[in-house]
């Protein structure tokens, strides 16, 4: 037991001494979580319309302004002629060009039908989704106005009747998408800044000689480990706090459920990603060998975290693959009790999981630490 | 006279694929010896004694440091044994009196115990304006006269050094050659590799390994009679000369 406080107590020294790593455990990870959560947004804004109109109407000039009253769109110009249009599309320059058909007022006033042709830039095929769909909510909203406006108002039996669907929105009631992120992107400040640290700690032990020292000496395996680990665990937590605080503070991040049952489920969450680390560590000959695995892994947890793309809507084999990765299930956590107020039974499974995780990763840490070759 | 020899070594071998590192190496050092390891570059020195000192393990052979067994007990061994690296093994950014401290606790030692080893040796080295200095500010000489005497803060039996004196100045390995006398007058035993022939000169007894073999083990004196010449620099060279 002593021997690990004495570890313990170097590590510590050690870290704070490092001028390079205080910034990394305290800037970075606020830098970190102001840019993302207020970068990383998946509202489709500014897109840049542009028009052809053939009729030249009241009605068509109305049906622009509609557009141009919209928060999302920002109306550029208008071609005259397709040519010119598809041209400026080719270039990058407009997103959307909205093309209305001669007589269309005509059309509408005689009760026929007209078509719109709507091109949207669909290289970003879930951006051009969205953006369709903003296009139809608009075009629907001012077909059921012209049509009241056309019709003989002494007719009440013709007024036009519409189904409407009423969305009511639950646990993020303003479809605010920082609430979304938030949590999510504090559970990867916290994931990738221990790992990084955990994993570069042995091999840099290694490298400048120091571990063979420590080899020669009756130190065991798990003291060792243990006296490695438990700084990092520390600097998680500390990370944690910092992050939860940025959230309510600048973010103003609804906190529904218990924060001691995030703190509670990041104390074993973090055992996961330090064996993880230690066991990178342990493999690799070099700081810059250890950096580019630990970065390999990152980028996949990130990735298939489900917090920039949902889970559901990944393939089959893919979504077995997240059953891997520990990011997905800090991040399921975080969103669960932050946003629904889940308690400690609804995370059991999840808690469960994460347990034999830390269990196996520890297991291969110690077990990857060779103190004889 | 078994019991007071406290490195058995019998047909010690270490290969690593179809490159033998280490040819069946026998010897023995006895009780309070300075035992020199000498060997050109390559010669397997290292291998040697890392299989010794338990952080490698030996292919076949046998070999017992401090009573146990490399290959069962290598863990007790540690206990028993301390090193100083080629390489500099102190943590140049702690001070002084952090390594003293952090050293003598993974060995086991008391609180107590430690303070009054670092107050020791302050006084012996006179390190009383540099003990709360960052290891890495000091310069070469003084980092391994302090390397070896944490090396020895747990009272081992056996001290290996490997290089000790690699790129040092001739005062402090004059200075560095009187520590190990006196660690060897207090018993301790003193498992040494050295380039500097000079050095080789000072052991009670020297081996000289030359490609993965021990060519020749006596004392020195022995040794210059046996291979007719005047210093042991010449008993290296003509031995490293016959396998040209």
């Amino acid at each position: 037991m002593n021997t690990i406080l004495y570890i313990i107590q170097k590590e510590f020294k050690q870290i704070f001494r490092n001028k390079g790593m205080l910034p990394i455990i305290s800037i970075l990870p606020l830098l970190q979580l102001l840019i993302l959560s207020n970068a990383a947004t998946f509202e489709i804004k500014n897109i840049t319309f542009s028009y052809i109109d053939k009729d030249q109407t009241t009605l068509s000039r109305a049906l622009i302004e509609k557009f141009d009253a919209s928060t999302y769109f920002h109306v550029i110009t208008d071609f005259p002629s397709i040519k010119e249009a598809n041209a400026a599309m080719a270039k990058g320059e407009v997103d959307v060009i909205l093309e209305i058909p001669r007589y269309f007022e005509r059309d509408l006033s005689n009760q026929q039908d007209t078509d719109l042709s709507v091109t949207i830039n669909a290289i970003d095929g879930a951006a051009a989704g969205v953006q369709n769909s903003y296009i139809n909510q608009i075009v629907k909203d001012f077909d059921k106005k012209a049509k009241i406006l056309m019709l003989p108002p002494s007719d009440p039996l013709n007024k036009p009747k519409n189904i409407e669907s009423i969305p009511s929105s639950w646990f993020n009631i303003t479809l605010d998408y920082k609430t979304f992120m938030v949590p999510g992107i504090l559970v990867l400040l916290v994931s990738m800044i221990t790992l990084f640290l955990s994993g570069m700690n042995i091999v840099r032990e290694k490298e400048i000689g120091t571990l063979e020292q420590m080899n020669v000496t009756p130190i065991k395996k798990h003291q060792f480990i243990i006296g490695k680990l438990f700084p990092f665990w520390v600097i998680g937590f500390v990370l944690l706090t910092i992050g939860l605080i940025i959230a309510k503070v600048v973010f103003n991040t609804p906190m529904i459920g218990s924060l001691w049952l995030i703190y509670f489920y990041t104390a074993i969450y973090l055992l996961v990603i330090l064996g993880m680390g230690l066991y990178i560590s342990n493999f690799t000959d070099t700081q810059q060998q250890a950096m580019f695995i630990a970065w390999f892994f990152i980028v996949i947890f990130i990735l298939m975290s489900g917090l920039f793309t949902p889970i559901e809507s990944m393939p089959y084999w893919a979504q077995i693959l997240t059953e891997f990765n520990p990011i997905k299930y800090f991040v399921e956590i975080m969103r669960m009790v932050m946003l629904k107020g889940s308690g400690f039974v609804d995370i059991i499974p999840l808690l469960v999981k994460t347990i034999v995780y830390a269990i196996i990763m520890n297991g291969l840490a110690v077990w990857s630490y060779k103190k004889t070759n | 006279m078994t019991d007071t020899n406290v490195i058995q070594v019998e047909n010690l071998t270490k290969k690593f694929g179809d490159f033998v590192a280490v040819n069946a190496i026998t010897f023995e050092v006895k009780k309070g010896e300075i035992f020199g390891f000498l060997g050109a570059n390559g010669a397997g020195k290292t291998t040697a004694m890392k299989m010794l000192i338990g952080i490698s393990k030996p292919t076949s052979g046998n070999a017992k440091v401090a009573g146990f067994d490399v290959f069962t007990n290598s863990e007790d061994i540690k206990k028993n044994i301390g090193y100083m690296s080629q390489k500099f093994a102190l943590y140049d950014d702690l001070t002084v009196k952090e390594n003293i401290t952090f050293f003598g606790g993974i060995y086991g030692l008391s609180r107590k115990k430690i303070e009054e080893k670092r107050q020791l040796l302050v006084e012996e080295l006179g390190l009383q304006n540099i003990v709360n200095e960052l290891v890495g500010s000091l310069p070469l000489g003084w980092k391994q006269k302090i390397s070896f005497s944490v090396a020895l803060l747990h009272e081992p039996k056996i001290v290996f050094l490997d290089e000790p004196t690699g790129g040092v100045d001739p005062i402090t390995r004059r200075q560095f050659w009187e520590m190990i006398y006196k660690a060897s007058n207090n018993g301790t035993t003193v498992f040494v590799t050295t380039h500097y022939m000079d050095e080789a000169e000072y052991c009670d007894r020297v081996s000289i390994m030359v490609e993965g073999r021990i060519e020749a083990l006596d004392t020195p004196k022995k040794l210059k009679e046996q291979f007719k010449v005047n210093s042991m620099n010449d008993v290296f060279l003509k031995l490293a000369r016959n396998i040209e």
